[in-house]
């Protein structure tokens, strides 16, 4: 493979480190139409919940009993409740409150459970062992379970479905950060950066870390997904959010009573806002790994 | 003539990638009489494994064979239907592979293994299968087979692991043997019993090989005919002893010419027409003590675990991987450290590099005593950059974020001064030293060969004039032709930088080549001490002979 | 074996002192004043007063937790508001319902998951293939109570194959004498098939959407596990000394393959026992789910400390009982 080197090689200019991945992001999307998909479907969340307000068409608040429990029609695109609420309004609205407590509550655990997991693997010893005994004792729970129990004790809000969230996820990223800083604590080049002269903190910020957050943003995509299902379960089960806020767990549990009388349509659409916000952080969390990973990039 | 037992015509082999179709076998013709050992050699990527694996049919999805015939014993292979093709396997045709603890399935005992093919060929019945396989098991030479018949592949070596893959293809009396590779990974003690082994074995019963090898000196020693690879192609074919006395092809010259034998000197390995480098002046202070090193220790708990403890057991003696090791570095010069796996060379170079810390004994480094400092804090000692290292796997040492520009700078930002202008200067002529072309200084280690990657660790190693560099093995994740630049490239370097190198490796004759003395390790001591000539030409440890004895080497 | 058991045992009892310690604190520790929690929203300063006198909270942290472990040991979890009964009586009485369904819910995942990811593994890039992909990326983006929904729309009130969504048996049933619990499994005992029968038509819905939910995860490590322990290298061992496919398959591959799966298990089981909960909601299944969440909504807190523990203990169990699993399998595991 690997003849003697002439000392005249090619000298085709390389693009900048940025450049090039951005370049191969671009290739990576437009080589594939689902994670293409994907990313217009994030932009379209995006836009929902940054602008949400602006674009519902009727007031999410507004009851009007006189059209309660319409079918989809030209007035009302996704029909109206029981108390004749235009559902479309009510789950576009809903997106930016849906998205705010899943992100923040898997932004909060990813620096805390990123950074618990990353010193327990390379310093090991008690940090570790600390760590991974905090990780052991959420993990021995059931989580959503723990996560009800959580929130039944904090107190019923939103601030505490967040946290709760965010604590039953603890383990996920600090197990994996820990397993991702413990397999390069002794790779060679991380031996080399002790050589030259780095510091441990250094290696350890400088060196690991980066190596170690493409993983761990393909990790943060792919449980947002799982956040956002924890957060409408709780709701769903009368935790955290109170009605009349629009919100796409609540209203599932809402139009839970009138499928079995057919209107169908009262939980079907925040069913599906909910499902293709989740089915759109996995995707994006399986194209993000392909846009990462350097050893594909070419 | 006779009709040969294998016979392989203009094969060639197709591979679907994502860059579409690769051939990585071209229009190649073997021939294997009855009895007869061909030796298949060739570089990675020559194709040699893939053509084996044509002729069992056992290929990967994305494989396929495009072209040619396999006849054996008058058997066309490649139209067999797969029902008769796997009745073959096996039988008359079987297989051992590299890795032999991965070759086995970790979940079932060996034993059970070798039964299952047993059965699987009608060669044992149920009843009799257990008895029948602690037979084979004991033709391998496997002391107390009864008991190994029930053990897992985890609880036994490399070398045992590799004795029960023999075992399992030669269960079933298969007329040809196929080896890929099977030595590779064990250390040079193991591999000659392994081979001698599997010689005595094939002889006895009259069987055919095919011994698929990157090592010419293993082709030489065990083979009839070898037939020489390079890029899916074959080369050269012909009797053993012809090919290494006159050598026709260019590429076997050039192979030839790399591997390292007694007799050869560094230089001698690059091709003729290479130039060769004048040798500077030996440095002037040549001679003094660079690093003394003496009653060195290294200790592991074997822990006896929570449980065992809380049950009253004795914590086990500690393991000691180093054992009251002692040795000085001069000045200018090489020194050899070398010894099989386990034997503590690594776990010796560690410490001296200040990257593990020793239980007992003293470094001292330019007269400064440095095994107390710390590990973690040795980073911010000014004696940090006078010594540097050279890591065995080229690929696994470079930082996969870093371009080359920036590895090879990394040394100079964390300890050096230049910056700016300055230091990509001075990155230039670094690359400039160790051979890399400046357009490579840019990519990322992943768009960079082997060869490449190896220079990069270099030149990060010597970016800031270190007096004393390891050297952990350097080549052994390289081809020959590779490890015969990169060898003189080292040597190149010491002696235009004045520096000093100890050179940790498991291949006597690679020490040979660089070092002025050596030391022969074996569990955690040493076994031998001496200049490079004398240990290699007389040595006075039996374990030194042995070890010698067991490498082996294409005839002078 | 004995003591494969015992030192699995041990290992285990951490999680249960970290469980135990953990219910504790969430009462005790965080903010908020626990004898309001357990006086309930309506109670009286008066009443409030009473319950702190009672529960011991006037005491150092020590002392209640002491009591609080004397009082498990006594297996005293305490008393509803809502019911009015103990709390462990309760949860006996109900527990039977959940494990019924969790069970059957993990037996139909695992019988499906399973053919899917080893079929999908052996024929790559077929249409089994891709129909595991769809499964194992529409699976985990369905949320639980969802599919459960339209399950009840499609099955109860399109095509009327599925009985009323109203509890575990028809209201003009009575149940089967109580044995184990398991309405299946105790009318099965009675010989009495009718109300078997009835018993299952309740039971197949909400199982279906906890294995459907369940059922993705499973799939995808199959598959992906089948892939490995093909191209694993004994696998081309196996292959070259001519053993059938389907002794490579099955004895050599799949069994390796198994070993990541059983692990997963552990995992998947946590989420069913969330999900538990959100599909006894929808399908009024009268199991300690629905009782919990009762609870919650009535601030009952009582009832939910006693079932998030009852949970992690159900959950420690059976993680104990797949390490003794794994050990059987995997000989390696034996050492260590």
């Amino acid at each position: 493979m690997d003849a003697p080197l002439p000392l005249t090689a090619e000298a085709e200019p390389r693009p900048s480190a940025a450049i090039a991945l951005l370049r191969h992001a671009r290739y990576v999307i437009s080589g594939n139409v689902v994670t293409a998909a994907s990313f217009v479907l994030f932009f379209l969340l995006l836009l929902c919940a940054a602008f949400g307000p602006w674009l519902a068409p009727y007031d999410p608040l507004a009851s009007d009993t006189m059209a309660a429990l319409q079918p989809p029609s030209a007035a009302h695109w996704l029909g109206t409740d029981h108390l004749g609420r235009d559902i479309l309004s009510r789950i576009v609205v809903a997106t930016r409150l849906d998205m705010g407590i899943a992100i923040s509550s898997v932004a909060l655990v990813f620096v805390l459970g990123g950074l618990a997991g990353v010193a327990a693997g390379y310093f090991g010893g008690w940090t570790d062992r600390i760590v991974g005994r905090l990780a052991d004792t959420i993990m021995a729970f059931p989580l959503f379970v723990l996560a009800m129990g959580i929130v039944a004790a904090l107190g019923n809000t939103v601030t505490n479905i967040v946290i709760a969230t965010a604590i039953v996820n603890f383990p996920l990223y600090a197990r994996i950060a820990r397993a991702e800083a413990a397999v390069r604590r002794d790779a060679g080049y991380v031996q080399a950066a002790r050589l030259t002269g780095n510091g441990e903190m250094r290696v350890l910020l400088g060196t690991i870390l980066p190596n170690i957050l493409p993983i761990m943003a393909v990790q943060m995509s792919l449980t947002m997904g799982y956040a956002i299902l924890n957060a409408a379960g709780l709701s769903f089960i009368g935790l955290g959010v109170k009605p009349p806020t629009p919100e796409w767990g609540i209203m599932v549990a809402e139009g839970a009573s009138f499928i079995v009388s057919g209107e169908w349509w009262v939980a079907l659409f925040p069913g599906l806002a909910l499902m293709l916000a989740v089915f759109c952080f996995n995707l994006l969390g399986d194209g993000l790994r392909d846009i990462v990973d350097p050893q594909r990039r070419t | 003539m006779e009709m040969p037992l294998l016979d392989v015509r203009d094969l060639t082999v197709e591979f679907a990638t994502r860059r579409g179709t690769v051939q990585a076998v071209k229009r190649v013709n073997l021939s294997i009489g009855k009895g007869e050992t061909l030796g298949v050699v060739g570089e990675s990527g020559s194709g040699k494994s893939v053509t084996s694996y044509a002729v069992m049919r056992i290929l990967d999805r994305a494989g396929r064979i495009a072209e040619g015939a396999v006849s054996f014993s008058g058997i066309a292979l490649r139209e067999l239907p797969e029902r008769e093709m796997q009745d073959l396997r096996g039988r008359e045709i079987s297989m051992i592979f590299q890795n032999p603890r991965a070759a086995l399935n970790p979940i079932r005992s060996v034993g059970r293994q070798i039964a299952d093919v047993l059965l699987q060929h009608g060669q044992a019945t149920r009843a009799n299968a257990r008895a029948k396989a602690i037979e084979a098991l004991t033709q391998v030479r496997i002391a107390r087979p009864e008991e190994r018949y029930d053990a897992y592949p985890f609880e036994l070596s490399g070398g045992m692991c590799q004795r029960v893959v023999i075992a399992l293809a030669l269960a079933c009396r298969p007329r040809l043997l196929i080896a890929d590779e099977p030595t590779t990974g064990l250390d040079v003690t193991t591999q000659k019993v392994v081979m001698e082994l599997v010689t005595e074995l094939t002889r006895e019963r009259g069987m055919s090989t095919l011994l698929i090898t990157h090592d010419l000196g293993l082709a030489a020693a065990y083979c009839d005919r070898v037939a020489v690879m390079e890029k899916g192609v074959v080369v050269e074919q012909a009797e053993a002893a012809a090919i290494f006395r006159a050598p026709a092809h260019p590429y076997t010259r050039r192979l030839m010419r790399a591997t390292p034998r007694p007799g050869a000197g560094l230089r001698d390995l690059l091709p003729q027409e290479a130039p060769r480098p004048a040798d500077p002046p030996p440095d002037p202070r040549q001679g003094e003590a660079l690093l003394e090193v003496a009653g060195l220790v290294k200790e592991y708990s074997r822990g006896g675990g929570l449980l065992g403890r809380l049950a009253g057991r004795a914590a086990p003696a500690p393991f000691r991987a180093v054992d009251g090791l002692s040795f000085t570095v001069r000045r200018g010069e090489s020194l050899g450290l070398v010894g099989e796996s386990g034997c503590g060379k690594s776990t010796t170079s560690m410490m001296v590099m200040r990257l593990l810390d020793p239980t007992a004994g003293s470094i001292r480094l330019k007269g400064q005593e440095i095994s107390g400092i710390p590990a973690r804090g040795f980073a911010s000692s000014p004696l940090r950059s006078r010594i540097q290292m050279v890591f065995q796997d080229p690929t696994d040492s470079l930082n996969p974020r870093l371009t080359a520009a920036r590895a090879i700078a990394d040394p100079i930002l964390r300890m050096g001064t230049a910056r700016g202008a300055a230091l990509r200067a001075r990155v230039e002529e670094l690359a400039g030293l160790v051979g890399l072309p400046r357009p490579l200084l840019d990519r990322f280690p992943h768009q960079l060969s082997g060869g490449q990657k190896a220079r990069v660790g270099i030149a990060r190693a010597i970016a800031l004039d270190p007096e004393l560099v390891i050297l952990d093995e350097p080549t052994a994740a390289l081809d020959v032709s590779v490890q015969a630049v990169v060898l003189n490239l080292l040597q190149d370097l010491k002696l235009r930088l004045g520096m000093s190198y100890l050179f940790v490796s498991h291949d006597l004759h690679v020490v040979r080549l660089l070092c002025d003395r050596v030391i022969v390790m074996r569990q955690g001591r040493v076994v031998e001490e001496g200049p490079v000539e004398q240990v290699l030409e007389a040595p006075r440890a039996d374990y030194t002979r042995e070890l010698l004895a067991a490498i082996p080497h294409p005839p002078v | 074996m004995l003591r494969t058991i015992a030192s699995r045992l041990g290992t285990a009892l951490p999680s249960l002192a970290g469980v135990v310690v953990v219910t504790f604190l969430l009462t005790r520790v965080l903010p908020g004043d626990p004898a309001a929690y357990f006086a309930g929203p309506v109670a009286s300063p008066e009443a409030i007063a009473q319950i702190r006198a009672e529960l011991g909270l006037d005491q150092p942290l020590l002392a209640q937790f002491a009591r609080y472990l004397g009082d498990l040991a006594r297996g005293d979890l305490g008393v509803s508001l809502t019911t009015g009964q103990p709390v462990l009586a309760d949860i006996a009485a109900r527990l039977p319902a959940s494990i019924e369904l969790t069970l059957l819910g993990l037996l139909l995942a695992v019988c499906t998951a399973v053919p899917l990811g080893v079929l999908a593994a052996l024929r790559q890039g077929s249409w089994i293939d891709h129909l595991c992909r769809l499964v194992t990326t529409a699976g985990v983006s369905l949320p639980v109570f969802f599919t459960g929904l339209l399950a009840v729309y499609v099955f109860y009130f399109l095509l009327g194959w599925s009985p009323a969504p109203l509890g575990r048996l028809d209201s003009f049933m009575s149940e089967p004498a109580r044995v184990t619990g398991f309405f299946l499994v105790d009318s099965a005992l009675a010989g009495d098939g009718e109300t078997f029968r009835a018993a299952l038509a309740q039971l197949l819905l909400p199982a279906i959407t906890l294995a459907v939910f369940a059922l993705a995860p499973l799939a995808r490590i199959t598959r992906a596990s089948m892939l490995a322990a093909l191209s694993a290298d004994f696998v081309r061992t196996a292959r070259a000394s001519g053993l059938n496919g389907r002794t490579v398959v099955l004895r050599y591959a799949f069994r390796n393959a198994m070993l990541p799966v059983l692990t997963t298990l552990g995992m998947v089981f946590s989420f069913l026992l969330g999900a538990n909960v959100l599909v006894e909601k929808v399908f009024a299944w009268p199991g300690i789910g629905s009782y919990a969440v009762e609870a919650l909504i009535a601030s009952d807190f009582a009832p939910v400390q006693g079932f998030v523990l009852i949970m992690a203990i159900l959950y420690i169990l059976l993680n104990l009982f797949i390490d003794l699993l794994y050990g059987l399998v995997d000989p390696r595991m034996k050492e260590g």
